[in-house]
């Protein structure tokens, strides 16, 4: 079979021994923790971006940039506040993540478009990489028997290549299959450049979004002449049990096999408790390893998230103990709090065996 | 610690759509719908070309809805963009759930098409397809780009030599191109389909003649010596010089399939459904099939053609048919005639079985009944169309009417009463008279033994309660089409429970809905209520309310069903929030007065037409909704060659021409109508309407409160007529047309003849000339009596497509949804006078087959919705009407955005 080399093999070898052994813990939610530091605009702009714009761009005359707020967009703060980044991300390491997330969910062209900031997703995807790396050497360094693992993720986007967004034309389309792998492949090169162990496509709400993700990491594989191993997450979006785009768990996961990803899973969206229908569709089904990191429960009246860790990590137990993990974090609404307890609820458990789809030998 | 799921899976190949479709074994044969092929459908092909996609997509729906597993969709066409047509093909399916929920297969010879389909499917299709035609290697890479992009693939057994022919070269290059697939691309076996060329077979060419058999034989090599991959082919080649021949094409398709499917064949492009049975094959022709198919003498060729102009003649085919069931006893000929709709021989043949029962009874209960469940069965599974169901029907009933004085006769003798499976009493609620659903349920519901009590139209809810009493009814079914029905239905449902009647009431008809009935009419009935979607779903809901063992799981299924819509619905939040009435009269459309100056119809006051000639309404007829009334799905005229439904559409078609002929010729029915065109000015949201009385009347319309863009209009009707203070001179018109005068004799004809088909098809008839006759009028209008586009002229085509200037807009229908203005238009034309239509107490018409509405001549008139409105304009409308806020209220009960007290 023609499969490349990993590209860093020490690395993913210690990942694939550690999946055999036991099911790992991923972190929890960025967006959650970094509300609590209240940043303001200023806090957001820091230096670089002090003007509204990147002072640091110099292919553009003054009068040429966009000046805008740049307040709430959290994977800027890679760039700006690097120490609240890595605060959260040691956090989630000592309450007992094997891995970590990069702060790159929204670091596509499409989403810093928004801000006028299409030109740093190469930057911030191999400094979320870089970043996350850099705390798990720190904390590996204690704790030398337990190998951690940057996960380096590409998002969703703001838009949708299969659903049209104008109601009186449903064949229109905002984006394209070649806009995304385009935007893919940028980010891709550079959480690879910042050292990513893992990239996944996450968050999937509409499949196509996630097939031209995968086919631009393909691409970038095939330019380096290796590869790291993918994970793959969608999205149930409501109790339809269907992903936004209309595909239920086990179409969704024919759609993905062709990545022969490292491992399939859910997350957002929904709580542990309206996941476990799915995730055993999945568990059912992968000859990959499943993954899931829910929401902490549904949002209340407030858009809040109020599942306890310990609802969660009950719930989250029980799925281990049904066989249906290999690996578990959190998402919206998750804290260390939440990831501390799924690591103790799950600790000792015996990991999910992949299915296997034997090939017939010729009679 | 156990693991408890399974951890091995069969490795079956697993595609998606919205949906998986996983090829196990026990699909046998997986059937690709090949009508939106370009290159197949000669239908589909003119939809494309002429861009009439939304058609297009229909054609993908019907195919879905008949079957097809996998969708195959082909834009090869030299005058087609096919990279455009694929892209905006498939998005516009993606949005589709009915259709995308299958996966698609994305056929072209150019791979850049392929690329661009690939690039438009969420879930894992097929690509057809790929070869060695240009070597290994490219055929290498575009395997690697078919695998990145997540499909499966056809493989066509070609090469740089060319396509494969005979039996070795076929299993030589699909073997070649299966180890580059699986050994070098890393290519998953079970995603490879083989496609090793069908070629026609019994050409005259002798060479050809193996051709079946090399492909059979190759497919029984390929699948023991290939693991997990299919086998698949375009069947209809094989046959190819036997075109114009369709009795023999489908016998050699039959034949061929029947071998190849033995030796492993899983995959094809086939009419699945208009392929005879093997077994069911004359024997002669089956065994000279035989011989050219599977090559089993020289002179088989010969031999066919011998006796293949026998088959050609379709006629004489049906003739022999004829004859043949005429021939088998008597029992088997009820079922036949019940089964086919022939009522020629009914009377005949009853009372042969009559004399051979011992009660008559016996010939209802027996083959009788016998006969209607193979219909009911048939109808269920998809395999019969509503028209053919009612002709069944017209049989059973007349079948009925001939024994029922000896079954009179009998009980009078022994009071043995036979039994049927329920009572229902149906009516049209109080108000409206449209009644053809209704008739339609109830038909349905007689071909499967339930006893139909039916009240007819306009039945106020004391009479439904009573007769239900009376008749000792087992449950109720009230109908309705237009929208104050909606709330006599909740009376309806009201009385039934304050009256303590505990039988399951039914609920149908245009307007009628789930969530309707979920809101407004269950929650105030405690025993079942049920909305029924159409007919074919009136039996399983009747059924399953009847017995005894399915009822509780039934209505505990609905009744959750029906909760959760409401609880839907009260968590709906705001949602689209509307905007307070001044924001929308600030954001009205503006007609541009200043420069623009209004036409002065040509004859002013009213003019009416009595008599109108009916030849002359034939050619404006728009016949797609005529198919709908009969549950056929599809447009006119490309229904008529429908995959599907096209053999049935056509014979309803054939029939309705034959009856609209005697309608003209023998004037069964007479159309009257009357137009008016007075000058009239905007003010506010009402126009003033000047009659030449010292008063002016007013019209009141309602305005759209949406949301919208600045530059987006919230609409409202009397935005198109000129302001009273802008100075400009305007007009409104009015008509109201009917094609319904005279229809009553002939519909007491018909029942009394127990013709039900012929019944419904008068009336449907009658509406579809009531709307052409509003469509000619519209038209002169437009050019000769308000005048204002004297040289337009537009194919019918056209005309239904909406492509002219003006509107013609109905009080009740969405652009002026509330009803009792229509009181004040046939005031207007004095239309009662002037053309013999009646309005009822919901102001539906009467007679039914009846058209009326308002004309607007402004160039940018167009038809909206109104939808919701908020209490502010109920207020605000009650005191244009002079209405207390209650009765407003009621009138716009579906359109309110909130829940009054």
């Amino acid at each position: 079979m023609n499969r490349l080399p990993w590209l860093n093999t020490t690395r993913t070898n210690a990942l694939l021994a550690a999946l055999q052994q036991r099911i790992l813990v991923i972190d929890g939610a960025m967006g959650t923790m970094i509300q609590s530091y209240k940043l303001d605009e200023e806090g957001y702009r820091g230096e670089r971006f002090a003007k509204g714009y990147d002072g640091r761009h110099l292919h553009l005359h003054d009068h040429q940039h966009h000046v805008c707020d740049l307040k709430g967009n959290n994977d800027l703060l890679l760039l700006t506040q690097p120490d609240v980044i890595r605060a959260v991300h040691t956090q989630y390491l000592e309450a007992g993540a094997d891995l970590l997330e990069t702060n790159t969910f929204n670091a596509t062209s499409i989403s810093q478009a928004d801000y006028h900031l299409e030109h740093i997703v190469y930057e911030l995807n191999r400094e979320g990489a870089r970043l996350a790396r850099e705390c798990c050497d720190a904390i590996e360094a204690k704790t030398p028997d337990k190998p951690r693992f940057v996960i380096g993720v590409l998002g969703p986007t703001s838009r949708t290549a299969s659903i049209s967004p104008d109601v009186n034309d449903p064949g229109f389309r905002n984006t394209s299959f070649d806009e995304l792998r385009t935007t893919y492949r940028e980010a891709v090169r550079g959480l690879l450049d910042g050292g990513a162990d893992i990239v996944m496509v996450e968050t999937i709400f509409d499949t196509l979004n996630a097939k031209a993700a995968l086919f631009a990491i393909d691409e970038e594989f095939e330019a380096r002449g290796a590869r790291v191993p993918v994970m793959i997450s969608g999205t149930i979006t409501d109790r339809s049990g269907r992903t936004l785009s209309g595909q239920t768990a086990e179409a969704f996961f024919y759609s993905m096999r062709h990545a022969r990803p490292l491992a399939i899973g859910l997350n957002c969206a929904l709580g542990a408790k309206d996941l476990r229908p799915h995730v055993e569709t999945l568990s059912n089904l992968a000859d990959c390893y499943v993954s899931t990191h829910p929401n902490a429960g549904l949002p209340n009246a407030f858009g809040e998230y109020d599942e306890t860790p310990a609802e969660m990590a009950a719930t989250i137990r029980e799925f281990a103990q049904a066989g249906f993990l290999n690996l578990v974090g959190g998402c919206c609404g998750t804290s260390p709090a939440h990831i501390r307890a799924i690591a103790e609820a799950v600790a000792g458990l015996t990991p999910r065996t992949p299915v296997v789809y034997p090939v017939q030998s010729v009679a | 610690m156990s693991i408890d799921h399974d951890t091995t899976q069969p490795r079956y190949t697993r595609l998606s759509g919205l949906e998986p479709l996983v090829l196990t074994p026990e699909l046998l044969f997986v059937n690709v719908g090949e009508r939106t092929n370009v290159t197949g459908s000669a239908q589909f092909k003119k939809l494309i070309k002429e861009g009439r996609f939304e058609e297009a997509v229909d054609v993908a729906r019907q195919q879905v809805a008949s079957g097809a597993q996998i969708i195959d969709v082909n834009m090869d066409e030299g005058l087609i963009d096919s990279e455009a047509a694929m892209v905006r093909f498939l998005n516009l399916i993606a949005s589709e759930p009915d259709i995308a929920r299958i996966p698609v297969m994305v056929d072209s010879s150019k791979w850049s098409v392929i690329e661009a389909g690939l690039q438009c499917l969420q879930g894992k299709g097929v690509v057809n397809s790929i070869s060695m035609k240009e070597g290994e290697d490219v055929f290498r890479e575009q395997a690697r780009k078919v695998l990145r992009y997540g499909a499966a693939v056809v493989v066509m057994a070609f090469d740089e030599a060319g396509q494969a022919d005979t039996c070795a070269r076929k299993v030589e290059i699909c073997t070649r191109a299966y180890r580059i697939l699986v050994d070098e691309v890393g290519f998953p076996p079970e995603d490879i389909i083989f496609d090793p060329n069908i070629f026609a077979i019994a050409t005259g060419i002798e060479e050809h003649n193996n051709y079946a058999v090399d492909f059979i034989e190759a497919t029984r090599i390929i699948k023991q010596t290939l693991p997990h991959c299919h086998v698949s082919g375009g069947v209809s080649n094989v046959s190819f010089s036997f075109r114009g021949n369709e009795t023999v094409r489908q016998a050699i398709h039959a034949v061929f399939l029947y071998h190849a499917i033995r030796a492993g064949m899983d995959m094809g492009i086939v009419n699945a459904g208009g392929l005879p049975i093997v077994d069911d094959l004359d024997p002669e022709l089956r065994e000279r099939v035989e011989d050219v198919v599977l090559n089993r003498r020289s002179d088989a060729t010969e031999r066919l053609l011998e006796i293949a102009e026998r088959y050609k003649s379709k006629k004489g085919e049906a003739a022999i048919e004829t004859q043949a069931w005429r021939e088998q006893p008597v029992r088997e000929r009820l079922k036949h005639a019940l089964v086919h709709g022939i009522d020629q021989y009914i009377e005949g043949d009853t009372e042969e079985v009559r004399r051979q029962s011992t009660r008559p009874l016996d010939v209802i209960e027996g083959p009788l009944m016998d006969g209607m469940n193979v219909v009911g069965d048939l109808f269920g599974a998809g395999k019969m169309f509503l028209p053919q169901v009612v002709k069944s029907a017209r049989v059973m009933k007349k079948a009925v009417a001939y024994l029922l004085p000896f079954i009179e006769e009998e009980k009078a003798r022994s009071g043995d009463a036979g039994k049927s499976n329920g009572k229902i009493v149906m009516a049209t609620v109080k108000g409206d008279v449209h009644d053809i659903g209704k008739n339609i349920v109830g038909v349905v519901l007689r071909c499967n033994n339930f006893e139909v009590v039916d009240l007819g139209v306009m039945v106020p809810a004391q009479k439904i309660l009573d007769v239900a009493r009376e008749e000792n009814a087992d449950m109720i079914g009230l109908s309705g089409l237009i929208t104050p029905s909606l709330e006599e239905m909740s009376h309806v449902a009201r009385e039934m429970q304050r009256q303590g009647l505990n039988i399951p009431l039914l609920i149908g008809g245009a307007t009628t809905s789930r969530a309707h009935t979920a809101l407004k009419i269950e929650p105030h009935y405690k025993s079942p209520t049920v909305w029924v979607k159409d007919a074919s779903r009136a039996v399983g809901v009747a059924q399953s309310l009847i017995s005894r063992e399915l009822v509780d799981e039934f209505m505990a299924r609905i009744r959750h069903e029906y909760a959760e819509i409401r609880e839907r619905h009260k968590d709906r939040g705001p949602g689209k929030k509307l905007v307070s009435l001044a924001h929308a009269r600030g954001q009205a459309f503006d007609g541009g007065w200043s420069d623009y100056v209004p036409p002065a119809p040509a004859r002013p006051g009213v003019t009416v037409f009595d008599d109108y000639p009916l030849a002359e309404l034939v050619d404006y007829i728009d016949w797609t909704p005529f198919f709908s009334t009969w549950e056929l799905a599809g447009h006119y005229p490309q229904i008529l060659d429908d995959a599907i439904v096209g053999a049935q559409a056509r014979e309803l078609y054939r029939d309705a021409r034959a009856m609209l002929e005697k309608i003209v010729a023998e004037k069964w029915i007479s159309a009257r109508g009357v137009i008016g065109f007075w000058p009239a000015a905007r003010v506010g949201d009402d126009v003033e309407v000047q009659t030449g009385d010292a008063k002016p009347t007013r019209l009141h319309f309602l305005r759209q409160q949406v949301d919208k863009p600045m530059e987006r209009p919230d609409f409202c009707l009397a935005d198109f007529i000129a302001p009273k203070n802008s100075g400009v001179a305007d007009w409104i018109g009015g008509f109201a047309v009917t094609a319904g005068i005279g229809i009553e004799s002939h519909l007491q004809r018909f029942e009394r003849e127990f013709d039900d088909y012929s019944s419904i098809l008068l009336k449907a008839l009658a509406d579809r000339l009531a709307e052409a006759f509003a469509e000619r009028l519209h038209e002169r209008v437009r050019r000769e009596f308000w005048g204002y586009a004297p040289d337009e002229g537009l194919a019918n085509a056209d005309l239904i497509a909406e492509k002219y200037r003006g509107i013609r807009p109905a009080p009740g229908y969405p652009a002026c949804p509330e009803h009792t203005e229509k009181g004040t238009l046939f005031d207007l034309l004095d239309a009662e006078k002037n053309a013999g239509i009646e309005l009822t107490d919901s102001f539906a018409m009467y007679p039914a087959a009846a058209v009326s509405g308002w004309y607007f001549s402004h160039p940018q008139s167009q038809y909206f919705v109104v939808g919701r409105v908020t209490k502010e304009q109920v207020e605000d409308y009650a005191a244009r009407k002079g209405w207390t806020l209650e009765v407003a209220e009621r009138w716009l009960a579906p359109l309110l955005d909130y829940d009054p007290e």
